[in-house]
């Protein structure tokens, strides 16, 4: 094998019919699926999120939730996603449509996310949990988000924001602690995380 | 006169102008060889440092928090990205050069512009890094670096690709060597798929599931069809090099190598089985995963047979120890990989520490093991220096490859007991995270002791640029051989006239 073009041509058809078959195919699949379900009348709506909640999946983004949730449900019979009460069903591509980045993630050093929204409803809870997940999850190793909320002396009246804490773990009298613009826009993106409508026909 | 004299007063004259010929080759590559190994040097070092702080984090969670550049989902990608393109990359990047010019026996063609790259790579790398730990990276694995980024490395990669391409197709070797092969492919894949993920990823943004699919097609591929290629060609060509005797098959090297070519490419959507994506695309990527079985199998074989019976010189050489330590964890990392995309074995090992003891075994015991013993062998001749300290290469060694193996053992059984518990509904995860702790505090006593091992590689590595240490008139090896008088010294490697 003394000839370069023969190494050339191989090393290209061998790497191009991988990117035609994982990159190109799927891709026209999906959009072939996408333009059949946009024919539909009762067509679920392309972009779920909106506002406050899309912002909020740019906070995620930026904090790279993803390296410790994922949000993707495997199906019944393979592991125990649904058993554990983490969705209804499996999700399918259609739960995924117009998202960027698309976060399904390949760890779960802390439970999947997929539809959060609608295992925990609590505002409250939220933020009490991403700014010290140690006040609700006793023995949990995720990381304080404190970064994301202002510690600040009251002046006045306390503000409707301020996270209340459990007496043990309240901050210094006479300051409270309030969500950023930032932690209001995670808060509403979890919230909005639900990928439990049902089907009417299996997913691919 | 007989013919005998004549014949060895010619080889003799052959000789010396081999070695002249090597000294100009070496002459030629020497800026832009050291130029990428010391930008691969301290990012190994910012990519270890970010390591331990990720690695701490996740046993103590408190450990260095507050500012929000410090927070583990900033520290981790940062990890990733410092050690696969500054470390991993740039020290591939140097070795493909220097060993397709020598194979190639011309000069490295386009120096300056080499030069240049170095330059671009290092700046993408410096706003790369600071844009993931100030809060733009993409969460998109292994693509993290924002959209700033991706043109210094494309530039880049496009300079190297030129100069590596220019200086094969100028070669004066007409025999095309098996680790020419595998460099021909790196420096031709990498550069499409780089440039390919990042247009549809970053900046024409695909969305929805597809993205995905093109995420760990692309993710798979920099260790497939990057750093496989440049690792196993630096493989072929240093063993015979250092025993000073031929690969053992050729039917073999090239079954080896088109047979990962065509295999490779179709692993990467194991990383999505269980996932939102249409089950033939991932059965593909299974099959491609279990089909790599045969070049990982061929190689192995082609590699032990012509390392069989010279076993003895592990004691000595430094370049071999490392270059052997590497091939083996290819051969059990790849087998693993073969494996564990099987459904029955991903659906425990997903998600889990399992997957990251794996990534580390192909990345770590394997590349990068490979390229600490190459560049063992190739800066010398560059610096016309060698090694300052046969002892501090030997704490090298035995500090990262007793580290990565207490690490990979550590995160195997917590992965494993990981994944066995989360399929079992009835395990609290709380109880799960709780387990998990003792073996991810193994892992940050490993990550110590590998890290210990960089400090020393970095020491010599600084050292031997300078000239620091005694001047040697042989090779720095592990202990003093009895045949050492019989040892060739720099610019006549082995002999050979590869």
């Amino acid at each position: 094998m003394n000839q370069g073009p023969t190494i050339f041509l191989g090393v290209f058809l061998t790497f191009a019919s991988a990117w035609l078959g994982l990159v190109v195919a799927p891709y026209v699949q999906f959009e072939a699926q996408r333009s059949q379900n946009a024919a539909k009348v009762d067509a679920p709506p392309e972009t779920p999120m909106e506002g406050l909640a899309a912002q909020g999946r740019q906070v995620y983004r930026a904090n790279g939730c993803v390296y410790c949730h994922s949000q993707q449900i495997r199906p019944e019979n393979f592991g125990s996603d649904i058993a554990r009460g983490w969705g209804p069903r499996r999700t399918v591509a259609q739960d995924y449509v117009g998202e960027r980045p698309v976060m399904l993630g390949t760890m779960r050093t802390g439970p999947d996310l997929a539809n959060i929204g609608t295992r925990q409803t609590s505002a409250a809870w939220h933020h009490l949990h991403l700014y010290n997940s140690r006040i609700t999850s006793p023995g949990s190793i995720m990381p304080r988000f404190t970064f994301l909320y202002e510690q600040r002396k009251v002046v006045g009246q306390r503000s409707s924001a301020a996270l209340t804490f459990p007496p043990e773990w309240d901050v210094k009298p006479g300051y409270e602690v309030v969500p950023t613009n930032e932690a209001k826009a995670l808060v509403a993106y979890l919230l909005a995380m639900d990928r439990s409508r049902p089907l009417e026909e299996p997913g691919p | 006169m007989s013919d005998q004299t004549i014949s060895t007063a010619q080889t003799e004259s052959q000789r010396q102008a081999f070695a002249r010929q090597r000294a100009a080759i070496d002459a030629s590559a020497r800026w832009p060889v050291l130029g990428f190994f010391t930008g691969s040097v301290v990012w190994l070092l910012v990519g270890t440092g970010l390591a331990l702080l990720a690695s701490i984090k996740l046993h103590s969670p408190e450990f260095l928090d507050g500012p929000s550049w410090l927070t583990f989902g900033r520290i981790r990608p940062a990890h990733l990205n410092t050690v696969a393109y500054g470390w991993a990359s740039q020290a591939g990047i140097g070795v493909t050069l220097w060993s397709m010019a020598r194979l190639s026996r011309t000069e490295l063609r386009y120096p300056r512009l080499l030069m240049f790259a170095v330059l671009l790579w290092n700046i993408g790398m410096l706003v790369g890094t600071i844009g993931i730990l100030a809060g733009e990276g993409t969460s998109i694995e292994w693509l993290e670096f924002p959209a700033f980024a991706p043109p210094f490395f494309a530039l880049a990669f496009a300079i190297v690709t030129v100069s590596t391409m220019v200086t094969f197709s100028n070669r004066r070797e007409p025999h095309v060597y098996v680790t020419q092969w595998y460099l021909i492919g790196a420096v031709f894949w990498f550069p499409w798929l780089y440039t390919a993920a990042n247009l549809l990823v970053i900046y024409a943004s695909v969305s929805g599931v597809s993205q995905a699919s093109i995420n760990w097609w692309y993710a798979h591929n920099v260790l497939g069809l990057w750093m496989t290629p440049i690792g196993v060609g630096s493989t072929y060509y240093l063993l015979p090099k250092v025993l000073g005797r031929p690969i053992y098959s050729y039917q073999l090297s090239l079954l080896g190598f088109w047979s990962l070519a065509l295999f490779y490419n179709w692993a990467g959507v194991h990383h999505l089985i269980g996932g939102p994506l249409p089950a033939w695309l991932i059965t593909l990527s299974i099959v491609g995963s279990v089909m790599m079985l045969i070049p990982v199998i061929t190689v192995a074989i082609n590699h032990h047979m012509t390392v069989l019976g010279s076993f003895r010189q592990l004691r000595y050489s430094p370049t071999l120890r490392f270059i052997v330590f590497g091939a083996m964890s290819y051969s059990a990392v790849s087998i693993q990989g073969s494996l564990q995309s099987l459904r029955t074995i991903n659906e425990v090992t997903h998600f889990t520490h399992y997957t990251v003891a794996h990534a580390h075994m192909g990345a770590y015991a394997f590349f990068t093991m490979i390229m600490f013993g190459s560049i063992y062998y190739i800066v010398p001749r560059l610096t016309g220096w060698e090694w300052a300290a046969g002892g501090l290469i030997s704490f090298h060694f035995w500090s990262t490859s007793v580290g990565v193996l207490v690490y990979f053992i550590a995160l195997t059984f917590g992965g494993w007991y990981q994944g066995l518990d989360l399929n079992r509904a009835d395990v609290p995860f709380m109880t799960i995270v709780r387990n998990t702790l003792p073996y991810l505090q193994v892992r940050s006593w490993a990550g110590i002791l590998m890290a210990a091992g960089h400090l020393a590689f970095a020491a010599l590595f600084v050292m031997n640029l300078l000239h620091i240490g005694k001047q040697r008139s042989g090779p720095t090896l592990f202990f003093d051989r009895p045949d050492a008088a019989t040892l060739t010294v720099i610019g006549d490697a082995s002999g050979r006239t590869v």
